[in-house]
């Protein structure tokens, strides 16, 4: 069974999030970077799916060189392959393309890897991206492809050629089965996802990382600003300590609905 | 969140563990009105202790931080938040044991209790170390790890129920107000406090804080990366935080320690990584805490394979990862010490930042006892934030040096290893003559000093001198430091001074005033020179040093070059307030050149034809000479216990002093002789203390046998314990001691260092009745005396010439005998070289 996954390096802010000085973008001069949860728990799904049923894993990325770091950390927690499509920043210094070329490039890697190494079984996807949240990479992907494609995923068996899948609605969930080859970008929750392991660090560090060139193509969004919702000052209040805490404490939790 | 009051007595800007402490030690020491203001939420405002290991290991080499640990300890464990766990510092490498040698004379110097183990009781104690990688360790049991904000807490909140303190958490610092010289007010973003103390205990922002009223705190914030890894069932079984000795991997300078279910790993190996204290992030846009960036992989790949190697199966354990990895900022200063007491810059604003959690406790009470007292229970001259040059204040200075100390974080590091950043910075000038003369240079309060000049290497063979066999006892060393030396005793030496810190004090007071600072009655004429001891409020030293008197309303004042700031600060903050006397620095105004050894006067008087003889120019006097052009000041002085002069000139006519005096050398043979000779194999042959090593504030002027046979009748500063220490029989005795037989179990001559303890013959440590421990002050040759000198304060039943003893050096223990305890050296002890 092959699997890629699909992901997307997005800054990991804090309580409050800064925006570079002419609003185009967010400040990461202090931030480290990461994936969505979703997308965690996509590189999980697709480790432990590729340990269940044989055959490898493949993550992969479009953005700038240093989402190769991202890679790496799926790598680390137990990805086989790692593929980057390298893209330029633009003139506020983001290096992003908008939903229809990020998706028209996925797809071209996806048919060039398949002429390499044969089809892959699955496609995974973060059910959205953490700072865009466009929730159209996966199905742009899955339409240029062909292929059946459903998101919101919280569950996935693998048997005989098809995909049986659970996928989370307001009420419950309804269960589903897709004839592979397919895409699905799933939700978080569906795994909890591994901590990297040293010995996976490790291994990643030296892992080869394969680029491939995506061709540009004119998308249909364009940012022009980004504003950042006034936040509240928060403020800690201490109602005491020890057991003199409690009824204070009580009266709080009374306040908040939970008692 | 109580309101804030409108004048405090003092400030607290920082409730990390420093903030807090000073807190409750001012609040024990009965101020009141105190206020204690964090930018982040209580109990951790996002500062270095929130992220802190909090694991503290008592033994180092330096004295005064194994006893602000020590102290630090004593305190957490009164307060109930200290784990005992014990520690091993490991070794892979034969150099590092032959540190952790050196570790045990530490550790036996300070009274603490250490073993040197074997790989096998390394696993007895540390099962999951693979000790096929391991040489042996050094074990102490007293190893701890500590609640510290827990113990902030406590601090706060005894403050707090004496009603002495209020608490503004989530209260940003936007200005500190100054008025002549002096703290007037804080301003916050919840308003104006008027007080008229502040401390800035404030970490990593410090440096911010200081410059909004004028001053510098010289820190950079720095990186040291640290990831927790887990789950680990093996640990998780103890179910509890922590159960097995904190380990040191000394020779990969990482640690690892068991946090609850998980092991922390942590390095000092990684690159340094430098930030500015302007650029750290807020609270609000921290992805952590402003103090906890994002972690840089790049920077940890190599350690985390030597952590695999240390601790192969445990951080393998399948499932276990790297829950939490962190690039945590903490404190570095220019030379690795902290910065503790009131800036030089600003009255009032107080100093109490670059401090580790091991000894947050203890720089507490030392802040609260300088605030009080104005002198603390332990001698700080170390960590005096005072202690720097206006060019080793700036932020380039701060940063290379921290760059260069910071992978000695856990390194093997010489006690006379010289920096490498920041050099030839600051030179004297006769700098070219000396770099001509192929001066090995040292640094002195920054300056480039002369240490021994290579151009004198055959007198190594000239004088018969002895290498010494042992690379570690010959690093910073040459035997050409013993030649010059000998030299000088039979010939005469010219030594480049530059480095001397001096200053001019002027006005109708200037007499009254420095007799109410220093011990000695400076009521004499003109020409005069006077050492005298300079005493703390409670008669231990705050300095020694030379005061000339150059006319009925003038004085010079010179001290050691690496004494210029605390000195100076000190002399300044005790100047009249009436204006009748002002105090000038001039140390980059006048340079220094010593002419000594027997044939110093037939030098001399080739230069000058000034009347040199005993008679018109006895010892102890000064007189201005004319030097072929030159209106040079002769200082009849000698710190190494020959005829000579300390020669003073403008520093612009320094060179052209040097050319004349060389020449006028030539017929007498001259040699260059650099300070070890000077600071070295001299002093220490004549026994001459020297502050920082034989003098501090924890020692009086009776036990450094420096005490005067009168006491003059002004009041002075230290007065009356100078006074009732006089009256009474000494706790210890400043001795001097030689070695008797240096040869090692291996055969090897071994030469001990200063800080190795002082023992009896049948090993028992000694300590003197106010437990200060005997350890050796400073070391060298005495090469006119065939011997290696030690000085050291012993009991005074021990401090008897013959007395026979022992040093503990690497591991090894060699015989001493006392050969003086009195002020009188080992060579020439009534002075009739000097003064002849």
């Amino acid at each position: 069974m092959r699997i890629l996954t699909c992901v997307k390096r997005v800054p990991s802010p804090g309580a409050k999030i800064t925006l570079t000085a002419d609003g185009t973008a967010i400040d990461t001069r202090h931030l480290g970077f990461t994936i969505s949860p979703h997308e965690e728990c996509a590189v999980e799904e697709a480790v432990q799916l590729a340990s269940a049923h044989g055959g490898s894993s493949t993550v992969l990325t479009l953005g700038p060189a240093e989402a190769e770091e991202q890679l790496r950390n799926a790598i680390a927690m137990g990805i086989d392959h790692a593929v980057l499509l390298p893209i330029e920043p633009d003139e506020h210094g983001v290096a992003e393309w908008d939903p229809r070329a990020t998706a028209h490039a996925i797809a071209e890697a996806v048919t060039g890897l398949e002429a390499d190494d044969g089809p892959f079984d699955l496609l995974l996807f973060g059910n959205e991206s953490a700072d865009a949240g466009n929730f159209q990479v996966g199905v742009r992907v899955a339409e240029a492809l062909g292929r059946p494609v459903l998101d919101g995923i919280k569950d996935i068996e693998v048997a005989d050629g098809t995909a049986r899948v659970r996928r989370s609605v307001p009420d419950g969930f309804t269960v589903h089965q897709l004839p592979l080859p397919a895409v699905l970008a799933v939700k978080e929750g569906i795994n909890l996802p591994r901590y990297p392991a040293m010995r996976g660090r490790l291994i990643a560090k030296k892992a080869t990382i394969r680029q491939l060139q995506p061709t540009p193509r004119p998308g249909g969004l364009r940012r022009l600003r980004l504003r950042a919702p006034e936040q509240q000052r928060t403020e800690t209040v201490i109602l005491g300590s020890g057991a003199d805490a409690a009824p204070a404490a009580a009266d709080v939790l009374e306040e908040v609905g939970l008692l | 969140m109580s309101e804030l009051p409108s004048h405090a007595s003092v400030v607290v800007i920082g409730a990390g563990i420093v903030g807090n402490c000073v807190v409750g030690h001012l609040a024990e020491r009965d101020w009141t009105d105190i206020v204690l203001v964090d930018k982040g939420p209580l109990p951790d405002p996002g500062g270095s202790t929130g992220h802190a290991s909090n694991f503290i290991f008592p033994v180092d080499h330096s004295k005064e931080i194994a006893q602000l640990t020590l102290e630090s300890q004593r305190q957490f464990e009164e307060m109930g938040v200290q784990t005992t766990t014990g520690g091993l510092e490991i070794a892979r490498t034969e150099a590092r044991m032959e540190e952790l040698r050196r570790r045990m004379a530490s550790a036996l110097a300070w009274g603490i209790d250490a073993e040197l183990i074997g790989p096998e009781r390394v696993k007895e104690l540390a099962p999951f170390v693979d000790t096929s990688i391991v040489l042996g360790a050094f074990y102490t049991p007293s190893v701890s790890v500590v609640d510290s904000l827990q113990a902030g807490t406590i601090q706060r909140q005894r403050a707090l129920d004496k009603g002495a303190l209020t608490v503004s958490a989530n209260t940003e610092v936007l200005d500190v107000e100054v008025d002549q010289g002096r703290v007037t007010a804080v301003v916050t973003d919840r308003g104006r406090i008027t007080c008229d103390h502040i401390v800035v205990a404030c970490g990593v922002w410090s440096p911010r804080i200081a410059a909004m009223a004028g001053a510098r705190i010289p820190l950079v914030p720095a990186v040291h990366q640290m990831l927790d890894v887990g789950p680990i069932p093996e640990l998780e079984a103890t179910r509890s935080e922590i159960s097995y000795p904190i380990v040191r991997d000394m020779d990969t300078f990482m640690y690892e320690r068991q946090s609850g279910g998980d092991m922390e790993v942590g390095s000092y190996a990684h690159r340094p990584i430098l930030h500015d204290p302007d650029d750290i992030p807020s609270i609000e846009e921290a992805q952590l805490s402003p103090t906890q960036l994002p972690f840089t992989q790049e920077d940890f790949d190599e350690q985390m394979e030597h952590a695999l190697e240390l601790m192969p199966e445990l951080l393998d354990t399948p499932g276990a990862g790297i829950k939490h990895a962190i690039n945590g900022l903490l404190s570095l200063t220019p030379d690795a010490g902290p910065l503790l007491g009131e800036t030089p810059e600003v009255k009032g604003l107080w100093s109490a930042a670059a401090v580790w959690i091991k000894e947050g406790p203890g720089v507490g009470r030392v802040m609260a006892e300088l605030m009080t007292d104005g002198v603390a229970f332990m001698d700080i001259h170390g960590a005096d934030i005072a202690r720097f040059t206006p060019h080793q204040r700036t932020d380039f200075h701060v940063k290379a040096r921290s760059r260069e100390h910071f992978n000695k974080t856990y390194g093997i590091v010489h006690p006379h290893e010289q920096w490498e950043s920041q050099r030839g910075i600051r030179v004297g000038p006769m700098h070219a003559r000396t770099s001509a003369l192929d001066a090995v240079y040292f640094e002195a309060g920054g300056w480039e000093r002369p240490q021994w000049y290579e151009s004198n290497a055959s007198l190594v063979a000239e004088y018969g001198v002895a290498d010494r066999p042992h690379e570690w006892d010959r690093r910073w060393w040459s035997p050409i430091m013993n030649a010059e030396h000998l030299a000088m005793r039979e010939r005469v030496a010219m030594i480049d001074l530059t480095a001397f810190s001096i200053y001019e004090v002027h006005g109708p007071g200037a007499k009254d005033y420095l007799d109410a600072v220093v011990v000695t009655n400076v009521d004499r004429p003109a020409g005069r020179i006077m050492y005298t001891p300079v005493l703390t409020y409670n008669g231990g030293f705050r300095s020694d040093l030379t005061v000339i008197r150059l006319g009925w309303d003038h004085y010079r004042i010179i001290t050691g070059g690496a004494d210029w700031g605390r000195d100076l600060k000190w002399f300044s903050d005790h100047l009249p307030a009436d204006g009748s006397a002002h105090l000038t620095d001039v140390t980059s105004a006048w340079t220094t050149v010593g002419v000594w050894g027997p044939r110093a006067r037939d030098l001399m008087a080739g230069a000058t034809s000034h009347d040199l003889s005993n008679d018109a120019f006895p010892f102890g006097n000064a007189q201005w000479v004319e030097i072929d052009g030159i209106e040079a000041l002769m200082v009849r002085i000698s710190y190494v216990g020959d005829l000579g002069w300390e020669v003073h000139a403008p520093i612009e006519q320094g060179q052209h002093l040097w050319d004349v005096l060389w020449e006028a050398g030539q017929p007498h043979d001259v040699v260059p002789a650099g300070g070890g000779v000077y600071g070295g194999s001299g002093r220490l042959e004549k026994g001459y203390r020297l502050m920082g090593a034989e003098l501090e504030s924890e020692y009086d002027p009776v036990e450094a046998g420096l005490a005067f046979p009168k006491v003059k009748a002004a009041d002075f500063i230290g007065k009356e314990r100078y006074l009732e220490s006089r009256e009474r029989e000494p706790a210890a005795v400043m001795c001097s001691l030689t070695v008797e037989d240096h040869t090692s179990s291996s055969g090897v001559e071994r030469f001990p260092m200063g800080g190795s303890p002082l023992l009896t013959t049948d090993g028992r440590r000694l300590e003197d009745a106010h437990g200060r421990p005997c350890v050796v002050t400073s070391s060298g040759s005495g090469p006119s005396i065939g011997k290696h000198i030690l000085l050291g304060y012993l009991p005074p039943e021990q401090a008897k010439v013959g007395q026979e003893l022992l040093v503990q050096y690497m591991g090894e223990r060699f015989p001493v005998v006392v050969g003086s305890a009195t002020r009188h050296g080992l060579f020439d002890p009534d002075d009739t070289r000097m003064k002849s």
